[in-house]
């Protein structure tokens, strides 16, 4: 049912946790549907320079978080608001037809905590 | 690698004996029971032998067993076979709202069709108590459909009340008792009920085989058109191997069953002990007592059923869950939403379901890798804070 990167991607998961003082926090999702994905992620100079997750789901749901983390550590946030949720099932080699819909939400909790980072920065300035 | 099947609720593996049972009719005696010469006659035989073998399990006539594809096949028959035979006495039917979706979605279906539908609630433990049902009842019930042992919680329903109101409000009564037959006695006459559902390859025989007992005298309409077949009800020719192993399975069942019960009982009891012992935020689910006897199932908040299941797999454990990932549908189990559990609580269920292989040493072994399990998935869920 499952590629063996997803399978790998959800027994070993990378970047679970979360971030101490986080600078943007995303969270996607509701327990009602049965996932929840929420991101954390620290800015440096305009590159993502650490990034946390921690997911209530599905195989689907903890391997498409666990593959966001690993695809926008150390990259710029331009560079990762590019990444989607299709981008990240294709890094995974696919999933199955049925969990496209509600387990494939981690870009969304990704981009939330880009923008939740920026409306901090933005107002702090 | 260490292998535990704890999934008996959802097939068993085949009897050596069932298999042996079935094997000469495949080739040697391949008649059609409908062949007047001798190997047809054979096989006649065989299938009639099966027949009085599936009766004795439930205490019926052999008259009264309708061979059928199986246990969903059985609920289909009986309520659509009864619901058009009788639709001039009335249009009502009450099923229960934590059936078994062979007879609940035959009973929407039914209700597409014009005939009224109500369904029956449940108490937290997933009992139907019998005043909700005497509420229910209308002039016009025709039919009451309410499983005997529910697949994912393991309760057991009061039927004899439950049948003895349907009867008083001119009503019949049908059980699936897929999940009971060959582990608990069922016996229809002690249950009062007028018609039940029961499968092969839950009690260790063949899939694809079942059967429905209709009491003698009962107005079923024919499921399937096309020949004499089971006295006109069923046509088709029988499946003869596969009667012939439901019949061996049900014999099999008679004899073993009290004795397997008190085992499966007991290592079952182990397991929920031990689960609820060294988890926090669990729950059992369905009746704590009066439950199928080798049936667990429990919930864990603020982890999800689908991930719990890969992960016991992984450690060589074969369990099943209610969650929404693994019922096919977005909506976590209906019977646990039934029971009135929220969703974030029902999607972390677990079914573990004993049987004739299971062990004390593969009891200890579950509860020796389901606890860190848990606490990884745990870990990593956001709702834990």
């Amino acid at each position: 049912m499952y590629s063996a990167k997803v399978m790998d991607h959800f027994m070993n998961p990378r970047n679970v946790g979360e971030i101490e003082h986080a600078d943007g926090i995303g969270e996607v999702g509701n327990p009602v549907c049965g996932d929840i994905m929420h991101i954390e992620i620290k800015v440096q100079d305009n590159v993502i320079d650490d990034i946390k997750f921690k997911t209530f789901g599905c195989a689907a749901a903890i391997a498409t978080s666990s593959m966001v983390t690993e695809m926008v550590k150390g990259k710029t946030l331009e560079e990762a608001e590019k990444v989607t949720n299709r981008l990240v099932a294709e890094a995974l080699d696919g999933l199955p037809p049925q969990k496209m819909h509600c387990s494939n939400l981690a870009a969304d909790a990704l981009h939330q905590a880009i923008q939740d980072y920026l409306s901090k920065s933005r107002s702090a300035e | 690698m260490v292998k535990v099947y704890l999934d008996h609720s959802a097939t068993t593996p085949m009897h050596e004996e069932v298999l042996k049972a079935m094997n000469p009719y495949f080739v040697d005696r391949f008649g059609n029971p409908s062949s007047i010469y001798l190997l047809g006659q054979e096989a006649r035989q065989a299938v009639e032998h099966a027949r009085s073998q599936v009766a004795d399990l439930i205490n019926c006539s052999a008259g009264e067993i309708i061979f059928t594809a199986g246990g969903t096949e059985a609920d289909n028959h009986a309520l659509i076979g009864y619901a058009l035979a009788n639709k001039d006495k009335g249009r009502h039917i009450i099923v229960s709202s934590i059936e078994h979706h062979a007879v609940l979605e035959t009973a929407e279906f039914l209700a597409k069709q014009g005939f009224d539908l109500t369904l029956l609630p449940v108490d937290n433990q997933g009992t139907v108590h019998p005043d909700y049902l005497k509420e229910a009842m209308r002039p016009d019930t025709i039919l009451v459909s309410i499983m005997h042992g529910n697949n994912e919680v393991g309760t057991i329903q009061p039927i004899q009340e439950l049948a003895e109101i349907a009867h008083q409000g001119g009503a019949v009564f049908h059980t699936d008792a897929v999940q009971t037959v060959g582990k608990i006695p069922v016996d229809v006459k002690d249950l009062n009920v007028d018609m039940l559902s029961l499968s092969g390859h839950k009690i260790y025989g063949p899939k694809g085989i079942g059967s429905l007992y209709v009491r003698k005298g009962t107005r079923v309409a024919s499921f399937m058109h096309g020949g004499g077949q089971e006295r006109r009800r069923r046509a088709g020719t029988e499946n003869v191997p596969g009667i012939v192993g439901l019949g061996c399975a049900a014999e099999i069942a008679r004899q073993e069953m009290a004795q397997e019960a008190k085992r499966l009982q007991h290592l079952a009891e182990k397991l929920i002990k031990g689960i609820l012992q060294s988890i926090p935020d669990t729950y059992l689910t369905g009746h704590p007592h009066n439950r199928i006897p080798g049936h667990v199932s429990v919930c864990f908040k603020y982890v999800e059923g689908e991930s719990i299941l890969l992960m016991l797999d992984h450690m060589g454990v074969m369990a099943s869950s209610g969650s929404a990932c693994t019922s096919g549908s977005l909506e976590p189990s209906h019977v646990l939403l039934a029971m009135g559990y929220p969703h974030e609580i029902a999607h972390g269920s677990l079914r573990l379901t004993l049987g004739k292989s299971n062990t004390e040493e593969q009891v200890d072994y579950v509860l020796e890798v389901l606890p860190p399990i848990i606490e990884r998935l745990r870990a990593m869920s956001p709702l834990m804070k």
